[in-house]
């Protein structure tokens, strides 16, 4: 039994980690701006295109890596200033709306310059590699993402709670208005917030596409989706829900696929019932019920944990 | 400065298309192809043999006049909301004929715009059975599903000795659920065990269903689908160091899917329409055209290696060729009429239609991945049989 | 209050309405049949009743919600599977012999059903969620699109569905067309009907707004509190709105079958919903017009007006830059991140038909900016 399941929990893993690295942007910008930031799936994704385009160029590894995460910083960056800073005092539908059309911005943009075909995603060395875990077989990389994850976390979580970029993050995700009378600078802070979630996402990027080796412009779209629903899923505002959830999500999504072999395996079902095609939904499913039973998700009434 | 903006976007709006006037008169074939989405990478290999053909043969006499071919583009994305669209553009510019598309899908779900416009298709690659069925407007020059499902069922129960068998198709892409239909209908009735499951549309993390596969015991693990994900499952497989042989359809005849399996130790098994080397003079040229033409070695993944879509792609295009000639007109309907008539004998293969508009094919080339070369081995030419 | 009188710029919107009713009958008999503009007009058609319909929910009543392509996917598929002639139906249903439904109702019957059975599923799906509020609306609402979407895939309920594969030869646009012995097309009517449909069902949503529910609707939308306070039963009044625009989403979804002329569930995803708030966000939130003007102008940047860019263009010898597929997108979403950054109120902003002839506006309906 063990062995059957044990794959699957694995890359649920693996794809946890991925999907935390992203959701903790998502919520970071939704506890101080609260705005969903469809385009966060879509940076992600363009993390991917920029490292192919990088090494395609012949630099050095450890320099396209580098200048992966700046580029992307800048273009989380420049984003909010281009599209979200205009909108403030603007309906917060508004502002979703703009996002909406960064997302469609950016996928079409990458749609042009790579004529939509898929781009090979170059191997890192060490994290490409295979290894063999109890008598599974994977890359380095599903062991590598969720200790890099948790790291990325903690240093993430010391930063809120111990530094003044820290403190005036989180009195301007309690009362916005208020914080900006206290001469906290606003848009230093929403910026720095921008910065940090499109930081993480390049990492995340460099993870998820190592393992699956191609980027085209829709491959953020279901990932920021799922990473979305984590971070509702572990209370919107949370670092650590955020976290939580993302892990939940990916084991769970992976199991479903799993779901027919494991229930045939243990004797419970004797055919093939197709449940694989749910593995998408089950993730909505799951964030639909949250949010009828404990509307602000698993962790959102701790206001303290708020970005 | 809104006055401003919203007066130059008017005026982007307003820019007309220029027209090039042309000496010789012009006849339009229609290239309905994804250059964009999953199967955008075939789709451009499949017009790259179209374009090579246009090159060759630039001009067809039709009648006693002379005239300019002109191939007219439009993409279908690979998806079928998308295609009738396409479609309608390609009606719109008046085409004598279409070719394409590469995915039976977009090829179905484009068909009723050309029937209500009275132009004829000519199927290149799209397998399923539906495109042509009930239809007098939608041709094809390759096999069919049943046949090539058929074909390896066969091999695999006979030749690699699997007892079962594990299909994985794309939700809601007929290709792969077709060909993984008539593979399980076959191989059952040969007395082996199919599992067969899906994956939606943008799937990337393929372990699972790799795993899936190992769970049950499978000897063979058969996903005829897209380009995109078919490196992927290539890739990942690999990686989980399966003793399963992998099996694909003509999508997978492509040289990145060579690329994803040098160097791994996976078997690779593939079915397609043309086998390199079948036509020295065919291959000569396309590998000299494609050298010289970068956006074109580009297009067919940066190498020179001949994918059998391009090979039918150029044989779609002389196919249409010789009905023109036949139809003696670019009326549209004359070409459809012309074609029920329209023998070929392509580089592929001999190619004529029967009573439903299906080309008359009765064999298929089995190709495997060599790992350590990272080219095809020519392994059989298999018939029902 | 608006006077029950009818002044003269209702009069004039008439007028303009018929007009374009007339124009488009005459330009489908007179244009040849496969011009680009019939396409536009019918898809955009389609599009004007879906995004009318998703107004009446975001723009009217105030209730963010993303599942405007899970409505329109059930709509579609209903219509589909009803209308789809006997005789096909072996081929359609390929893999599960001839499927489940083994008879074929006529084409505005099937559409009516097609509204009703998206109107129960919202009706089931409004139960939990309209208790949330914004943005938890808003994804709770696209999570169930998303399930839809998979239910409808499921390889187990393909008798009925087709499982994920395409469902076709159920009745077009094109088969409006009224045709002679010869089958050769005496009236055209492939574009006018859509119109009509659309048309019909717009008015509908018009007089609803214009109803003492569409107030209620707009005293929710302004603020819930002091609307239960008046006396306005919320739950109540916010089902009614959403079962009413997923009856008509589903409408819409079912013209979009038969605009599309197959349909399959995978193409019902998160991005449509994104494009049809994206045309009701250019038209302007709150203004039918707007959404309608939206609508044609979207559908015909998109497909038409703007495919030359997708294309080399030479001038002369100089051949322009830039140009190549894909090219056209680009253009075609920084028009509409300008739209949204710098002309937030949409073409219209909250202004009808009528206003444009200057009738008094009565009712304080600007967007408090």
């Amino acid at each position: 039994m063990f062995n059957t399941v044990f794959p699957y929990l694995l890359t649920g893993i693996s794809v946890g980690g991925q999907y935390a690295l992203i959701a903790i942007g998502y919520t970071m910008v939704y506890g101080i701006l609260r705005l969903i930031n469809f385009a966060h799936g879509d940076v992600f994704m363009v993390a991917g295109i920029v490292m192919v385009y990088l090494n395609a160029s012949g630099i050095p590894l450890w320099l396209s890596i580098v200048l992966t995460l700046l580029i992307t910083v800048a273009i989380g960056f420049s984003i909010e200033r281009i599209a979200y800073k205009p909108l403030r005092s603007a309906p917060r539908m508004s502002i979703m709306i703009s996002a909406i059309g960064v997302s469609y911005t950016l996928q079409n943009l990458v749609l042009y310059i790579t004529g939509g075909l898929n781009q090979f995603y170059p191997k890192i060395p060490f994290i490409s590699n295979s290894v063999t875990i109890f008598g599974a077989s994977t890359k380095m990389v599903t062991l590598v993402t969720p200790v890099l994850t948790v790291i990325l976390v903690v240093a993430l979580v010391m930063l809120i709670n111990h530094t003044k970029i820290g403190m005036a993050m989180r009195a301007v995700s309690k009362d916005f208005e208020t914080s900006q009378l206290m001469g906290i600078k606003i848009n230093s802070v929403i910026s720095t917030t921008f910065i940090i979630g499109s930081f993480l996402a390049a990492v995340g990027s460099m993870l998820y596409f190592t393992n699956y080796n191609t980027v085209i412009q829709t491959s953020g779209a279901m990932p920021g989706l799922k990473a979305f629903v984590a971070a509702v899923f572990g209370g919107i505002g949370s670092i650590p829900g955020a976290v939580v959830g993302a892990f939940v999500i990916g084991i769970c999504e992976n199991i479903i696929k799993g779901l027919d072999i494991i229930l045939f395996k243990a004797g419970i079902t004797t055919q093939n019932l197709g449940l694989a095609t749910f593995s998408d939904a089950f993730t909505f499913a799951l964030l639909i019920v949250i949010l009828i039973v404990k509307p602000t998700g698993l962790f959102g009434e701790k206001t303290t944990d708020k970005v | 400065m809104k006055k401003i903006l919203a007066i130059l976007m008017v005026l982007c709006l307003m820019l007309p298309a220029f027209a090039v006037a042309e000496d010789m008169p012009v006849v339009k074939i229609g290239v309905f192809e994804p250059a964009s989405g999953d199967s955008g990478a075939g789709g451009k290999q499949e017009m790259l043999g179209m374009q090579y053909a246009n090159k060759i043969a630039p001009t067809v006499t039709i009648g006693d006049t002379e005239y300019k071919v002109e191939l007219v583009y439009a993409d279908n994305g690979s998806s079928t909301d998308k295609a009738p669209t396409a479609a309608a553009e390609l009606v719109n510019q008046q085409v004598s004929v279409v070719l394409g598309s590469y995915g039976s899908g977009v090829s179905i779900a484009g068909s009723r715009n050309f029937a209500d416009a009275g132009i004829p298709a000519i199927g290149v690659t799209c397998t399923n059975p539906q495109v042509t069925l009930g239809n007098t407007h939608y041709f094809r020059i390759c096999f069919l599903d049943p046949f090539q499902g058929t074909v390896l069922a066969n091999y695999a129960y006979k030749e690699l000795g699997a007892q079962v068998a594990y299909c994985l198709a794309e939700l809601g892409n007929d290709y792969d659920t077709g060909l993984t239909y008539y593979f399980q209908q076959a191989f059952e009735a040969l007395g082996g065990m199919v599992i067969s499951e899906t994956f939606p549309t943008g799937t990337s993390d393929f372990t699972s269903y790799i795993n899936n596969a190992t769970g049950y015991g499978a000897g063979v693990f058969f996903a005829p689908c897209s380009l995109a994900y078919s490196t992927l499952i290539v890739d990942q497989a690999a990686d989980l160091n399966v003793n399963f042989a992998l099996m694909g359809g003509d999508t997978w005849d492509s040289n990145m899917v060579l690329e994803a399996a040098t160097g791994t130790n996976l078997n690779i098994l593939v079915s397609t329409f043309y086998q390199e080397g079948g036509n020295p003079e065919f291959d000569n040229g396309f590998k000299a055209w494609l050298n010289e033409d970068a956006e074109a070695l580009t297009n067919n993944g940066g190498n020179d290696i001949i994918a059998a879509v391009s090979v039918m792609g150029y044989d779609a295009y002389f196919t249409a060729l010789e009905a023109l000639k036949a139809a003696g007109s670019t009326d549209s309907k004359a070409v459809n009429t012309a074609l029920w008539n329209v023998t070929l004998e392509g580089v592929s293969g001999k190619i004529a239609f029967d009573e439903i508009g299906d080309a008359i094919r009765d064999t298929a080339y089995i190709k495997s991945v060599n790992t350590a070369t990272g080219a095809w081995d020519f392994v059989a030419v298999q018939g029902v049989n | 209050m608006r006077t029950k009188k009818i002044n003269s710029s209702t009069l004039w919107s008439a007028l303009v309405i018929a007009l374009v009713y007339v124009g488009v009958f005459i330009a489908e008999q007179s244009l040849p049949s496969t011009s680009m503009l019939f396409t536009v007009l019918k898809k955009g058609a389609t599009y004007a009743l879906v995004a009318v319909s998703m107004n009446l929910l975001n723009g009217f009543t105030g209730l963010f919600s993303l599942g405007q392509a899970g409505f329109m996917l059930i709509g579609a598929y209903t219509y589909a599977i009803l209308t789809i002639p006997v005789a096909d139906r072996m081929n359609v249903y390929q893999y599960y012999a001839g499927g489940l439904v083994q008879f074929a109702m006529p084409v505005i019957p099937a559409l009516i059903v097609a509204g009703l059975v998206a109107a129960v599923f919202a009706f089931l799906i409004g139960l939990p969620v309209l208790r949330l509020k914004s943005d938890y609306l808003a994804i709770a609402t696209l999570g169930f699109a998303e399930i839809i979407r998979a239910i409808f895939q499921w390889n187990k309920l393909g008798a009925l569905t087709n499982g994920s594969n395409i469902l076709r030869e159920f009745p077009t646009f094109n088969d409006f067309n009224i045709v002679n012995a010869e089958g050769e097309v005496v009236v055209y009517l492939s574009t006018t009907i859509p119109f009509l449909i659309a048309g019909v069902c717009i008015a509908i949503i018009v007089l609803l707004i214009n109803s003492t529910y569409g107030r209620s609707l707009r005293a929710v939308k302004d603020d819930e509190v002091a609307a239960e306070a008046m006396g306005i039963n919320l739950a109540h009044h916010k089902q009614l709105s959403f079962c009413v625009s997923s009856f008509f989403a589903g409408i819409g979804g079912a013209m979009l079958a038969m605009y599309q002329s197959t349909i399959q569930a995978k193409a019902f995803t998160s991005a449509m919903t994104y494009e049809i708030l994206l045309i009701v966000v250019i038209g302007g939130i709150g203004s039918i017009t707007g959404s309608c003007l939206a609508s044609f102008l979207f559908v015909a940047c998109s497909e038409w007006w703007l495919r030359f860019l997708d294309q080399k263009q030479m001038i002369g010898d100089f051949e322009v830059p830039l140009l190549r597929n894909g090219f056209r997108l680009v253009v075609f979403s920084i028009i509409i991140m300008i739209v949204v950054l710098f002309f937030r109120q949409g073409i219209m902003g909250t202004k009808e038909l009528p206003d444009l002839f200057g009738r008094k506006k009565n009712l304080k309906r600007e967007v408090k900016a």
